[in-house]
């Protein structure tokens, strides 16, 4: 049981610190850019929230195994595929919930507007300095309320990881999972442990995000 | 050597801008139309906010040209904004300090020195969002002399605020001009802070600089800031005639002023509502 939680909880976190970092740069661009492309790539971007989690699964266990042209890339280090690993999990988890991801930073980043980093400019910020000590720190509720989304969503993901991940005890079985297999093998009382402990948790994070999110304050330009 | 050589030409949306003009490299150049005529818009050029096509030197430096086209951040300005800009997630001290660590080189203008200049002491530890608007004014001049601009820009800085706020601060504005040594242009569509404030007019009407000339009485004696006192409590409409009066005077009297444009009949440089 330890193990499965340790899991669950290793997914979530190196998930939603990755995802953080690498939507961050595409929400800024989406929150910015006055290209053409903007709202197609927002739409790819937020294609997780409506497709059927199988649907993902099954593509990612495709790109993942080991006859896709992208694990050739990484048959010379030895690595087959990804599929039914951790770092495969992770993968999976981050398209997954790349919506909750760039959605919040997006709408935070629009939020800034466009004075507080001309002002910026005016006091010889450069625009990464501009980014780093202007644009981040006002959009830090957005970066809370990503964060704290993707982590929960992840915790609470069940269809992409059972395709991809195959549900291995101790390597890539999560909580989710584990409930699943209970109820099959009819243990309802560890099944009601482990899903009254998720709905506590799912609670206390949307309860964090509300009130964190107002500790931090709205910022009034 | 002249201060701001600047040609600018360009369209943005229903709006066309056609404005050339000099001004010089002391002293407070006032540029004065009514809404609309471009003011904001020319301003921003001269930032590197807005692109448009056009030239701009300043001291001597070229800003832009046909190749060239240096980014805010590396032209050597302070802006002071219509509407309070200053970065709402740090203290009035943490403004100061994000200009003063990017200026670069010696500080001629120094924390201490603004903080008098503008008595900032008691708010330094304060929010923007708990400060009034004259506060935030206050703070947003400071800043930009932080920065240790060679060129000050101000849009309106007094544009939003009452009447009592914009009592506090044109004194604060007047003690600038007397304390510190560098030109600024200040965009205004109230006489009465010209009349306070600018030794030279630059006039905008609908996106074209009409008039450039020194205002008349910009020595410092105590007269003649009586008699600023004394413009300055005037009605508007007074005003307005005593500042075309000013125009039309150093229009006449200098050989140096130059009247690009005017278009003709009765219509004739100034607001017109």
């Amino acid at each position: 049981m330890g193990e499965v939680v340790a899991l669950t909880v290793g997914l979530a976190a190196t998930t939603a610190a990755l995802l953080l970092v690498l939507a961050t740069p595409l929400a800024w661009w989406l929150a910015r850019s006055r290209s053409w492309w903007v709202e197609p790539v927002a739409a790819v971007a937020a294609l997780p929230i409506v497709l059927p989690p199988t649907v993902l699964g099954f593509y990612l266990l495709i790109a993942l195994g080991p006859s896709s042209p992208l694990m050739a890339l990484l048959h010379p280090f030895g690595v087959r595929t990804l599929n039914f690993t951790f770092p495969g999990l992770v993968i999976g988890s981050m398209i997954y919930s790349l919506p909750f991801a760039v959605q919040p930073l997006r709408g935070a980043f629009e939020a800034i507007g466009e004075r507080p980093l001309e002002a910026a400019a005016t006091l010889r910020a450069s625009p990464l300095d501009a980014f780093f000590t202007v644009a981040l720190p006002m959009a830090r509720r957005g970066f809370l309320a990503a964060a704290i989304l993707v982590f929960a969503h992840t915790v609470g993901e069940f269809g992409v990881v059972l395709m991809i991940g195959g549900a291995i005890p101790g390597r890539t079985e999560v909580l989710s999972i584990r409930i699943y297999h209970l109820v099959e093998q009819l243990k309802w009382g560890e099944a009601h442990l482990i899903a009254g402990g998720l709905l506590a948790f799912a609670f206390l994070a949307v309860l964090a995000m509300l009130t964190a999110g107002r500790r931090l304050g709205r910022i009034v330009p | 050597m002249s201060g701001v050589e600047a040609r600018f030409e360009g369209r943005r949306g229903g709006f066309r801008l056609e404005a050339a003009f000099s001004a010089p490299a002391r002293g407070v150049t006032a540029l004065y139309g009514p809404s609309g005529s471009g003011k904001t818009t020319l301003l921003r050029c001269i930032a590197g906010l807005e692109r448009m096509e056009g030239r701009l030197e300043v001291k001597g430096q070229v800003w832009q040209d046909g190749r060239r086209f240096l980014p805010t951040h590396r032209r050597p300005i302070g802006y002071v904004f219509q509407e309070p800009s200053l970065l709402p997630h740090l203290s009035v001290k943490g403004n100061l300090l994000y200009a003063l660590r990017r200026s670069g080189g010696a500080a001629r203008v120094g924390l201490e020195e603004v903080v008098g200049l503008l008595g900032l002491e008691p708010l330094l530890e304060r929010r923007p969002a708990r400060l009034s608007g004259g506060e935030r004014q206050r703070v947003a001049i400071g800043r930009a002399l932080l920065t240790q601009p060679e060129l000050l820009l101000m849009d309106e800085p007094l544009a939003g605020l009452h009447a009592d706020a914009k009592a506090e601060i044109l004194p604060y504005l007047e003690r600038l001009h007397a304390a510190l040594d560098m030109p600024v242009i200040y965009v205004s569509h109230d006489a009465a802070e010209i009349a306070r404030l600018a030794d030279h007019l630059l006039t905008i009407r609908e996106g074209r600089i009409v008039a450039s000339a020194p205002m008349r009485g910009a020595a410092a004696d105590p007269l003649e800031a009586a008699a600023r006192d004394q413009v300055a409590r005037m009605a508007p409409d007074e005003l307005r005639r005593l500042a075309l009066a000013a125009v039309l005077a150093g229009l006449e009297a200098e050989s140096s002023a130059t009247v690009h444009d005017i278009d003709g009949g009765s219509d004739r440089p100034g607001p017109t509502s």
